[in-house]
Protein backbone atom coordinates (compact mmCIF):
# COMPACT_ATOMS: atom_id res chain seq x y z
CA UNK A 1 0.00 0.00 0.00
CA UNK A 2 1.38 3.37 -0.96
CA UNK A 3 1.32 6.41 1.27
CA UNK A 4 -1.36 7.97 -0.94
CA UNK A 5 -3.53 4.88 -0.61
CA UNK A 6 -3.15 5.07 3.15
CA UNK A 7 -4.10 8.75 3.12
CA UNK A 8 -7.05 8.31 0.74
CA UNK A 9 -8.58 5.15 2.12
CA UNK A 10 -7.85 5.43 5.84
CA UNK A 11 -6.65 8.81 7.05
CA UNK A 12 -8.98 11.10 5.08
CA UNK A 13 -12.14 9.12 5.94
CA UNK A 14 -10.90 9.05 9.55
CA UNK A 15 -10.50 12.83 9.61
CA UNK A 16 -13.95 13.36 8.05
CA UNK A 17 -15.57 11.01 10.55
CA UNK A 18 -13.55 12.54 13.38
CA UNK A 19 -14.62 16.05 12.39
CA UNK A 20 -18.26 14.92 12.61
CA UNK A 21 -17.65 13.36 16.03
CA UNK A 22 -15.90 16.55 17.09
CA UNK A 23 -18.96 18.71 16.42
CA UNK A 24 -21.12 16.34 18.46
CA UNK A 25 -18.54 16.13 21.25
CA UNK A 26 -18.40 19.92 21.54
CA UNK A 27 -22.12 19.89 22.35
CA UNK A 28 -21.67 17.18 24.96
CA UNK A 29 -18.82 19.08 26.54
CA UNK A 30 -20.84 22.34 26.61
CA UNK A 31 -23.79 20.65 28.34
CA UNK A 32 -21.48 19.02 30.84
CA UNK A 33 -19.38 22.11 31.49
CA UNK A 34 -22.24 24.57 31.88
CA UNK A 35 -25.29 22.54 32.90
CA UNK A 36 -23.26 19.80 34.58
CA UNK A 37 -24.89 16.63 33.38
CA UNK A 38 -24.24 13.94 30.76
CA UNK A 39 -26.78 14.48 27.99
CA UNK A 40 -27.87 11.09 26.63
CA UNK A 41 -30.39 12.58 24.20
CA UNK A 42 -27.53 14.16 22.30
CA UNK A 43 -27.39 11.51 19.57
CA UNK A 44 -31.12 11.39 18.97
CA UNK A 45 -31.26 15.17 18.87
CA UNK A 46 -28.68 14.85 16.08
CA UNK A 47 -30.98 12.38 14.29
CA UNK A 48 -33.91 14.74 14.58
CA UNK A 49 -31.87 17.65 13.25
CA UNK A 50 -30.64 15.53 10.34
CA UNK A 51 -34.21 14.58 9.40
CA UNK A 52 -35.40 18.17 9.68
CA UNK A 53 -32.67 19.04 7.17
CA UNK A 54 -33.98 16.17 5.02
CA UNK A 55 -37.49 17.60 5.11
CA UNK A 56 -36.16 20.99 4.00
CA UNK A 57 -34.01 19.41 1.30
CA UNK A 58 -37.02 17.42 0.05
CA UNK A 59 -38.74 20.73 -0.70
CA UNK A 60 -36.08 21.35 -3.33
CA UNK A 61 -33.40 23.10 -1.30
CA UNK A 62 -29.74 22.18 -1.64
CA UNK A 63 -28.93 20.13 1.50
CA UNK A 64 -26.05 22.45 2.45
CA UNK A 65 -28.41 25.42 2.27
CA UNK A 66 -30.96 23.51 4.33
CA UNK A 67 -28.36 22.85 7.04
CA UNK A 68 -28.26 26.31 8.67
CA UNK A 69 -32.06 26.46 8.62
CA UNK A 70 -32.34 23.02 10.20
CA UNK A 71 -29.77 24.10 12.82
CA UNK A 72 -31.92 27.10 13.72
CA UNK A 73 -35.10 25.00 13.95
CA UNK A 74 -33.42 22.36 16.12
CA UNK A 75 -31.98 25.11 18.32
CA UNK A 76 -35.53 26.17 19.13
CA UNK A 77 -36.57 22.55 19.71
CA UNK A 78 -33.61 22.05 22.07
CA UNK A 79 -34.70 25.07 24.13
CA UNK A 80 -38.22 23.60 24.18
CA UNK A 81 -36.93 20.22 25.37
CA UNK A 82 -35.04 21.96 28.18
CA UNK A 83 -38.11 23.95 29.22
CA UNK A 84 -40.39 20.91 29.05
CA UNK A 85 -38.17 18.37 30.82
CA UNK A 86 -34.75 19.33 32.19
CA UNK A 87 -35.75 22.67 33.68
CA UNK A 88 -38.15 21.00 36.12
CA UNK A 89 -35.36 18.83 37.45
CA UNK A 90 -32.68 21.52 37.68
CA UNK A 91 -32.89 21.76 41.48
CA UNK A 92 -32.89 17.99 42.01
CA UNK A 93 -29.83 15.71 41.95
CA UNK A 94 -28.25 15.74 38.49
CA UNK A 95 -28.64 11.97 38.04
CA UNK A 96 -32.38 12.57 37.57
CA UNK A 97 -31.71 14.88 34.64
CA UNK A 98 -29.32 12.31 33.16
CA UNK A 99 -32.05 9.65 33.36
CA UNK A 100 -34.62 12.07 31.97
CA UNK A 101 -32.32 12.74 29.00
CA UNK A 102 -32.39 9.01 28.27
CA UNK A 103 -36.18 9.23 28.15
CA UNK A 104 -35.99 12.30 25.92
CA UNK A 105 -33.68 10.32 23.62
CA UNK A 106 -36.33 7.61 23.20
CA UNK A 107 -39.04 10.22 22.61
CA UNK A 108 -37.07 12.08 19.95
CA UNK A 109 -36.27 8.82 18.20
CA UNK A 110 -39.94 7.80 18.28
CA UNK A 111 -40.89 11.13 16.69
CA UNK A 112 -38.36 10.54 13.89
CA UNK A 113 -39.65 7.00 13.35
CA UNK A 114 -43.30 8.07 13.29
CA UNK A 115 -42.72 10.98 10.91
CA UNK A 116 -40.00 9.62 8.61
CA UNK A 117 -40.20 5.87 9.12
CA UNK A 118 -37.49 3.37 9.96
CA UNK A 119 -35.95 2.80 6.53
CA UNK A 120 -32.54 4.26 5.68
CA UNK A 121 -32.61 7.18 3.28
CA UNK A 122 -30.23 9.73 1.78
CA UNK A 123 -30.12 13.47 1.06
CA UNK A 124 -28.97 13.03 -2.54
CA UNK A 125 -28.90 9.99 -4.78
CA UNK A 126 -26.32 8.99 -7.32
CA UNK A 127 -22.59 8.40 -7.23
CA UNK A 128 -20.29 11.37 -6.80
CA UNK A 129 -16.78 11.12 -8.16
CA UNK A 130 -14.05 12.48 -5.92
CA UNK A 131 -11.86 15.34 -7.07
CA UNK A 132 -8.12 15.07 -6.82
CA UNK A 133 -6.13 17.63 -4.82
CA UNK A 134 -2.36 16.90 -5.06
CA UNK A 135 -3.11 13.19 -5.11
CA UNK A 136 -5.62 13.36 -2.24
CA UNK A 137 -9.10 12.28 -3.32
CA UNK A 138 -11.92 14.29 -1.78
CA UNK A 139 -15.61 14.26 -2.65
CA UNK A 140 -17.30 17.67 -2.59
CA UNK A 141 -19.39 16.57 0.41
CA UNK A 142 -16.24 15.62 2.32
CA UNK A 143 -14.63 18.94 1.53
CA UNK A 144 -17.84 20.74 2.58
CA UNK A 145 -17.91 18.74 5.81
CA UNK A 146 -14.37 19.70 6.72
CA UNK A 147 -14.96 23.36 5.86
CA UNK A 148 -18.21 23.42 7.84
CA UNK A 149 -16.52 21.92 10.90
CA UNK A 150 -13.68 24.45 10.70
CA UNK A 151 -16.25 27.24 10.37
CA UNK A 152 -18.24 25.97 13.36
CA UNK A 153 -15.22 25.49 15.60
CA UNK A 154 -13.65 28.86 14.76
CA UNK A 155 -17.02 30.63 15.05
CA UNK A 156 -17.78 29.04 18.41
CA UNK A 157 -14.30 29.77 19.77
CA UNK A 158 -14.61 33.41 18.72
CA UNK A 159 -18.05 33.62 20.31
CA UNK A 160 -16.83 32.10 23.59
CA UNK A 161 -13.66 34.21 23.74
CA UNK A 162 -14.85 37.57 22.45
CA UNK A 163 -18.56 38.10 22.98
CA UNK A 164 -20.21 39.19 26.21
CA UNK A 165 -22.57 36.21 26.37
CA UNK A 166 -19.86 33.78 25.30
CA UNK A 167 -17.82 34.96 28.26
CA UNK A 168 -20.90 34.60 30.47
CA UNK A 169 -21.14 30.97 29.35
CA UNK A 170 -17.50 30.39 30.24
CA UNK A 171 -17.98 32.15 33.57
CA UNK A 172 -20.99 29.95 34.36
CA UNK A 173 -18.92 26.87 33.54
CA UNK A 174 -15.94 28.13 35.56
CA UNK A 175 -17.64 29.29 38.77
CA UNK A 176 -21.47 29.32 38.74
CA UNK A 177 -21.84 30.98 42.16
CA UNK A 178 -19.54 33.84 41.27
CA UNK A 179 -21.21 34.22 37.87
CA UNK A 180 -24.54 34.71 39.65
CA UNK A 181 -22.93 37.18 42.08
CA UNK A 182 -21.74 39.09 39.01
CA UNK A 183 -25.30 39.33 37.76
CA UNK A 184 -25.20 36.67 35.01
CA UNK A 185 -28.72 35.39 34.39
CA UNK A 186 -28.62 31.62 34.71
CA UNK A 187 -31.76 31.12 32.60
CA UNK A 188 -30.41 33.11 29.68
CA UNK A 189 -27.12 31.20 29.70
CA UNK A 190 -29.03 27.91 29.84
CA UNK A 191 -31.20 28.91 26.88
CA UNK A 192 -28.21 30.05 24.88
CA UNK A 193 -26.38 26.81 25.64
CA UNK A 194 -29.30 24.72 24.41
CA UNK A 195 -29.64 26.77 21.26
CA UNK A 196 -25.97 26.16 20.45
CA UNK A 197 -26.18 22.48 21.41
CA UNK A 198 -29.26 21.94 19.23
CA UNK A 199 -27.50 23.55 16.28
CA UNK A 200 -24.32 21.50 16.84
CA UNK A 201 -26.34 18.28 17.09
CA UNK A 202 -27.98 19.05 13.77
CA UNK A 203 -24.65 19.75 12.09
CA UNK A 204 -23.16 16.44 13.28
CA UNK A 205 -26.24 14.39 12.34
CA UNK A 206 -26.51 16.09 8.95
CA UNK A 207 -22.85 15.59 8.08
CA UNK A 208 -22.95 11.94 9.10
CA UNK A 209 -26.12 11.56 7.00
CA UNK A 210 -24.67 13.20 3.93
CA UNK A 211 -21.45 11.20 4.09
CA UNK A 212 -23.21 7.87 4.75
CA UNK A 213 -26.98 7.56 5.06
CA UNK A 214 -29.80 8.65 7.35
CA UNK A 215 -31.66 6.26 9.59
CA UNK A 216 -33.53 6.58 12.85
CA UNK A 217 -30.80 4.89 14.92
CA UNK A 218 -27.90 6.92 13.52
CA UNK A 219 -27.74 9.30 16.45
CA UNK A 220 -27.86 6.60 19.04
CA UNK A 221 -24.86 5.00 17.34
CA UNK A 222 -23.10 8.38 17.41
CA UNK A 223 -23.50 8.68 21.17
CA UNK A 224 -20.66 6.40 22.25
CA UNK A 225 -17.94 7.82 19.97
CA UNK A 226 -19.08 11.36 20.80
CA UNK A 227 -18.85 10.75 24.54
CA UNK A 228 -15.51 8.99 24.06
CA UNK A 229 -14.27 12.05 22.15
CA UNK A 230 -15.49 14.50 24.81
CA UNK A 231 -13.93 12.52 27.65
CA UNK A 232 -10.71 11.86 25.73
CA UNK A 233 -10.21 15.56 25.12
CA UNK A 234 -11.14 16.57 28.67
CA UNK A 235 -14.76 17.26 29.56
CA UNK A 236 -15.64 20.95 29.45
CA UNK A 237 -12.98 21.84 26.87
CA UNK A 238 -14.00 22.80 23.34
CA UNK A 239 -10.52 22.27 21.88
CA UNK A 240 -10.37 18.98 23.74
CA UNK A 241 -13.59 17.82 22.10
CA UNK A 242 -12.16 18.63 18.67
CA UNK A 243 -8.92 16.80 19.40
CA UNK A 244 -10.82 13.88 20.93
CA UNK A 245 -13.20 13.68 17.97
CA UNK A 246 -10.36 13.51 15.47
CA UNK A 247 -8.51 10.88 17.48
CA UNK A 248 -11.62 8.68 17.84
CA UNK A 249 -12.52 9.04 14.14
CA UNK A 250 -9.03 8.27 12.90
CA UNK A 251 -8.61 5.38 15.36
CA UNK A 252 -11.89 3.84 14.18
CA UNK A 253 -10.77 3.96 10.55
CA UNK A 254 -7.30 2.64 11.32
CA UNK A 255 -8.60 -0.13 13.57
CA UNK A 256 -9.25 -2.31 10.51
CA UNK A 257 -5.51 -2.98 10.39
CA UNK A 258 -5.76 -4.69 13.75
CA UNK A 259 -9.30 -6.04 14.16
CA UNK A 260 -12.00 -7.10 11.68
CA UNK A 261 -14.05 -4.22 10.24
CA UNK A 262 -17.19 -5.30 12.17
CA UNK A 263 -15.41 -4.21 15.34
CA UNK A 264 -14.89 -0.61 14.14
CA UNK A 265 -17.63 0.65 16.44
CA UNK A 266 -16.09 -1.15 19.42
CA UNK A 267 -12.90 0.87 18.98
CA UNK A 268 -14.46 3.97 20.50
CA UNK A 269 -15.54 1.91 23.47
CA UNK A 270 -12.07 0.46 23.93
CA UNK A 271 -10.59 3.95 23.64
CA UNK A 272 -13.04 5.25 26.26
CA UNK A 273 -12.04 2.48 28.68
CA UNK A 274 -8.37 3.17 28.19
CA UNK A 275 -8.77 6.94 28.78
CA UNK A 276 -10.78 6.39 31.93
CA UNK A 277 -8.09 4.07 33.23
CA UNK A 278 -5.02 6.05 32.23
CA UNK A 279 -6.04 9.70 32.17
CA UNK A 280 -9.60 10.24 33.44
CA UNK A 281 -9.30 14.03 33.18
CA UNK A 282 -8.63 13.76 29.46
CA UNK A 283 -5.79 15.09 27.34
CA UNK A 284 -6.52 18.76 28.10
CA UNK A 285 -7.29 18.33 31.81
CA UNK A 286 -11.05 18.63 31.87
CA UNK A 287 -13.28 18.95 34.90
CA UNK A 288 -13.40 15.82 37.03
CA UNK A 289 -16.41 13.68 36.16
CA UNK B 1 -27.35 58.41 58.89
CA UNK B 2 -25.00 55.47 58.30
CA UNK B 3 -24.70 53.92 54.85
CA UNK B 4 -25.41 50.47 56.24
CA UNK B 5 -27.53 49.96 59.32
CA UNK B 6 -28.06 46.40 60.43
CA UNK B 7 -30.30 46.25 63.49
CA UNK B 8 -30.71 43.27 65.78
CA UNK B 9 -30.57 40.76 62.90
CA UNK B 10 -31.42 37.16 63.66
CA UNK B 11 -31.35 34.27 61.19
CA UNK B 12 -29.41 31.38 59.67
CA UNK B 13 -28.96 29.29 56.54
CA UNK B 14 -31.57 26.69 57.46
CA UNK B 15 -34.00 26.61 60.32
CA UNK B 16 -31.51 27.18 63.13
CA UNK B 17 -30.58 30.76 63.97
CA UNK B 18 -26.85 31.38 63.81
CA UNK B 19 -27.21 35.13 64.36
CA UNK B 20 -28.93 35.86 67.66
CA UNK B 21 -29.19 39.59 67.27
CA UNK B 22 -26.34 41.36 65.48
CA UNK B 23 -26.23 45.12 65.00
CA UNK B 24 -23.60 46.69 62.78
CA UNK B 25 -23.36 50.10 61.14
CA UNK B 26 -21.00 51.30 58.45
CA UNK B 27 -20.70 55.00 57.68
CA UNK B 28 -19.69 56.52 54.34
CA UNK B 29 -15.99 55.99 53.57
CA UNK B 30 -15.48 53.93 56.68
CA UNK B 31 -13.60 50.65 57.11
CA UNK B 32 -15.38 48.43 59.60
CA UNK B 33 -14.03 45.06 60.63
CA UNK B 34 -15.82 42.13 62.25
CA UNK B 35 -13.64 39.90 64.40
CA UNK B 36 -14.33 37.12 66.86
CA UNK B 37 -13.58 33.49 67.60
CA UNK B 38 -14.42 30.67 65.22
CA UNK B 39 -18.14 30.04 64.98
CA UNK B 40 -19.02 33.53 66.20
CA UNK B 41 -21.06 34.18 63.08
CA UNK B 42 -18.72 36.73 61.50
CA UNK B 43 -19.08 35.59 57.91
CA UNK B 44 -22.72 34.81 58.51
CA UNK B 45 -23.38 38.39 59.60
CA UNK B 46 -21.79 39.62 56.41
CA UNK B 47 -23.76 37.20 54.26
CA UNK B 48 -26.95 38.46 55.90
CA UNK B 49 -26.24 41.90 54.42
CA UNK B 50 -25.88 40.34 50.98
CA UNK B 51 -29.15 38.42 51.10
CA UNK B 52 -27.54 35.00 51.41
CA UNK B 53 -29.29 34.19 54.68
CA UNK B 54 -32.81 33.59 55.91
CA UNK B 55 -33.25 36.68 58.06
CA UNK B 56 -35.98 36.09 60.64
CA UNK B 57 -35.72 39.19 62.74
CA UNK B 58 -34.34 42.69 62.74
CA UNK B 59 -33.78 44.81 59.68
CA UNK B 60 -31.06 45.82 57.26
CA UNK B 61 -31.15 49.34 55.84
CA UNK B 62 -28.76 50.35 53.08
CA UNK B 63 -28.45 53.90 51.84
CA UNK B 64 -31.85 54.87 53.22
CA UNK B 65 -33.70 51.84 51.84
CA UNK B 66 -34.62 48.65 53.65
CA UNK B 67 -33.02 45.67 51.84
CA UNK B 68 -33.97 42.92 54.30
CA UNK B 69 -34.90 39.79 52.36
CA UNK B 70 -33.79 41.11 48.96
CA UNK B 71 -32.21 38.67 46.51
CA UNK B 72 -28.44 39.09 46.02
CA UNK B 73 -28.68 40.26 42.40
CA UNK B 74 -30.99 43.09 43.44
CA UNK B 75 -28.63 44.05 46.25
CA UNK B 76 -25.73 44.08 43.77
CA UNK B 77 -27.60 46.51 41.57
CA UNK B 78 -28.32 48.69 44.60
CA UNK B 79 -24.56 49.13 45.12
CA UNK B 80 -23.28 46.40 47.41
CA UNK B 81 -20.62 43.98 46.16
CA UNK B 82 -19.44 40.88 47.93
CA UNK B 83 -16.10 39.09 47.66
CA UNK B 84 -16.39 35.50 48.95
CA UNK B 85 -13.53 34.00 50.91
CA UNK B 86 -12.87 31.10 48.54
CA UNK B 87 -13.52 30.49 44.85
CA UNK B 88 -13.71 34.23 44.35
CA UNK B 89 -12.21 34.43 40.85
CA UNK B 90 -12.94 32.80 37.51
CA UNK B 91 -9.83 30.62 37.43
CA UNK B 92 -9.94 29.76 33.75
CA UNK B 93 -10.52 33.29 32.58
CA UNK B 94 -7.86 35.98 32.25
CA UNK B 95 -7.46 38.77 34.79
CA UNK B 96 -9.04 41.20 32.38
CA UNK B 97 -11.92 38.85 31.63
CA UNK B 98 -12.55 38.59 35.37
CA UNK B 99 -12.93 42.35 35.45
CA UNK B 100 -15.19 42.22 32.41
CA UNK B 101 -17.42 39.74 34.22
CA UNK B 102 -17.42 42.09 37.20
CA UNK B 103 -18.83 44.77 34.94
CA UNK B 104 -21.31 42.38 33.32
CA UNK B 105 -24.34 44.33 34.52
CA UNK B 106 -22.97 47.65 33.34
CA UNK B 107 -23.51 48.88 29.84
CA UNK B 108 -21.68 51.59 27.96
CA UNK B 109 -18.05 52.55 28.15
CA UNK B 110 -16.25 50.79 30.99
CA UNK B 111 -12.78 52.17 30.29
CA UNK B 112 -12.90 54.47 33.33
CA UNK B 113 -13.76 51.50 35.54
CA UNK B 114 -10.86 49.45 34.09
CA UNK B 115 -8.49 52.38 34.58
CA UNK B 116 -9.53 52.69 38.20
CA UNK B 117 -9.08 48.98 38.89
CA UNK B 118 -5.65 48.85 37.23
CA UNK B 119 -4.67 51.99 39.14
CA UNK B 120 -5.58 50.31 42.41
CA UNK B 121 -3.84 47.08 41.42
CA UNK B 122 -0.87 48.12 39.25
CA UNK B 123 0.68 44.63 39.62
CA UNK B 124 -2.22 43.20 37.67
CA UNK B 125 -1.73 45.41 34.64
CA UNK B 126 1.18 43.32 33.38
CA UNK B 127 -0.76 40.14 34.12
CA UNK B 128 -4.01 41.12 32.49
CA UNK B 129 -3.76 38.31 29.95
CA UNK B 130 -2.79 35.65 32.50
CA UNK B 131 -5.35 33.19 33.77
CA UNK B 132 -6.55 34.17 37.23
CA UNK B 133 -6.07 30.59 38.43
CA UNK B 134 -2.33 30.81 37.69
CA UNK B 135 -1.74 33.84 39.95
CA UNK B 136 -0.45 33.78 43.52
CA UNK B 137 -2.95 33.86 46.38
CA UNK B 138 -2.43 37.56 47.04
CA UNK B 139 -2.85 38.51 43.41
CA UNK B 140 -5.95 36.34 43.12
CA UNK B 141 -7.41 38.26 46.05
CA UNK B 142 -6.70 41.49 44.17
CA UNK B 143 -8.47 40.12 41.10
CA UNK B 144 -11.43 39.20 43.29
CA UNK B 145 -11.57 42.72 44.76
CA UNK B 146 -11.12 44.27 41.33
CA UNK B 147 -13.97 42.19 39.93
CA UNK B 148 -16.26 43.43 42.71
CA UNK B 149 -15.17 47.06 42.21
CA UNK B 150 -16.11 47.00 38.53
CA UNK B 151 -19.73 47.63 39.45
CA UNK B 152 -18.69 50.81 41.26
CA UNK B 153 -20.28 49.77 44.56
CA UNK B 154 -20.91 52.06 47.52
CA UNK B 155 -20.21 49.24 49.94
CA UNK B 156 -17.73 46.42 49.51
CA UNK B 157 -18.06 43.27 51.62
CA UNK B 158 -14.81 41.32 52.03
CA UNK B 159 -14.91 37.88 53.60
CA UNK B 160 -11.49 37.14 55.15
CA UNK B 161 -9.48 38.72 52.34
CA UNK B 162 -6.14 37.83 53.96
CA UNK B 163 -6.87 34.17 54.76
CA UNK B 164 -3.89 32.05 53.82
CA UNK B 165 -1.76 34.98 52.70
CA UNK B 166 1.81 35.74 53.76
CA UNK B 167 2.29 38.75 56.10
CA UNK B 168 3.70 40.74 53.17
CA UNK B 169 0.55 40.21 51.09
CA UNK B 170 -1.65 40.81 54.14
CA UNK B 171 -0.12 44.28 54.54
CA UNK B 172 -0.60 44.89 50.84
CA UNK B 173 -4.27 43.86 50.92
CA UNK B 174 -4.87 46.14 53.93
CA UNK B 175 -3.15 48.99 52.11
CA UNK B 176 -5.28 48.40 49.01
CA UNK B 177 -8.39 48.31 51.18
CA UNK B 178 -7.44 51.77 52.45
CA UNK B 179 -6.89 52.95 48.88
CA UNK B 180 -10.31 51.63 47.89
CA UNK B 181 -11.85 53.47 50.83
CA UNK B 182 -10.04 56.65 49.82
CA UNK B 183 -11.60 56.23 46.39
CA UNK B 184 -14.98 56.62 48.10
CA UNK B 185 -16.08 53.06 48.87
CA UNK B 186 -17.19 51.95 52.33
CA UNK B 187 -15.84 48.60 53.44
CA UNK B 188 -17.09 45.93 55.79
CA UNK B 189 -14.71 43.04 56.26
CA UNK B 190 -14.46 39.88 58.28
CA UNK B 191 -10.99 39.08 59.58
CA UNK B 192 -9.28 36.13 61.19
CA UNK B 193 -6.14 38.20 61.85
CA UNK B 194 -7.88 40.24 64.54
CA UNK B 195 -4.90 42.24 65.84
CA UNK B 196 -3.69 43.47 62.48
CA UNK B 197 -7.22 44.13 61.28
CA UNK B 198 -8.19 46.17 64.35
CA UNK B 199 -5.01 48.18 64.01
CA UNK B 200 -5.88 49.25 60.48
CA UNK B 201 -9.67 49.66 60.57
CA UNK B 202 -11.73 52.67 61.59
CA UNK B 203 -14.12 50.77 63.80
CA UNK B 204 -14.53 47.17 64.81
CA UNK B 205 -17.10 44.77 66.15
CA UNK B 206 -16.33 41.73 68.24
CA UNK B 207 -18.93 39.01 67.80
CA UNK B 208 -19.32 35.92 69.93
CA UNK B 209 -21.89 33.15 69.61
CA UNK B 210 -23.89 35.04 67.05
CA UNK B 211 -24.26 38.31 68.94
CA UNK B 212 -22.46 41.64 69.49
CA UNK B 213 -19.94 41.46 72.31
CA UNK B 214 -17.84 44.61 71.97
CA UNK B 215 -17.62 47.51 69.61
CA UNK B 216 -15.56 50.63 69.26
CA UNK B 217 -12.70 52.13 67.34
CA UNK B 218 -9.98 49.70 66.40
CA UNK B 219 -7.53 51.28 68.83
CA UNK B 220 -10.01 51.18 71.71
CA UNK B 221 -10.76 47.50 71.11
CA UNK B 222 -7.05 46.69 70.94
CA UNK B 223 -6.57 48.44 74.26
CA UNK B 224 -9.53 46.67 75.89
CA UNK B 225 -8.18 44.02 78.28
CA UNK B 226 -11.23 41.79 78.00
CA UNK B 227 -11.11 41.78 74.21
CA UNK B 228 -7.41 41.09 74.29
CA UNK B 229 -7.82 38.14 76.62
CA UNK B 230 -10.85 36.68 74.93
CA UNK B 231 -10.02 36.89 71.29
CA UNK B 232 -6.57 38.14 70.66
CA UNK B 233 -4.58 35.69 72.66
CA UNK B 234 -3.24 38.27 75.16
Amino acid sequence: MTLLDFLNFYLVPGIVLGAIYAVGAIGITLVFGILRFAHFAHGDMATLGAFIALALAASGMDPWVALPLAMAITAVIAIGVDRSFYDYLSRRPKILTVMASLGVALMLRAVVQVVWGVDPTTYVTGIVRPEEYFGILLRPRELNTLLTVVLIVVGLELFLRKSKWGKAMRAMSDNPDLARLSGVDNRKVTMLTWAIVGALCTASGFMLGINTELHSMMGWQLLLPMFAAAILGGVGRVQGAVLGGLIVGITEELSVFVVPAQYKAATAFALLLIILLVRPRGLLNGKVL
Amino acid sequence: MPLLDMRDVRGGYGDADILQGVSITVAEKEIVVIVGPNGAGKSTAMKAVFGLLNVRGGQIVFDGEEITGWAPNRIVQRGVCYVPQVDNVFREMTVHENFEMGGFLRSGDLSAAYDRVYQLFPDLKAKRRNLAGDLSGGQRQMVAMGRALMLDPKLLLLDEPTAGLSPKYMEQIFQITRDVRDAGVSILLVEQHAKQALAFCDRGYVLATGANRHEGTGQALLADREVAEMFLGG
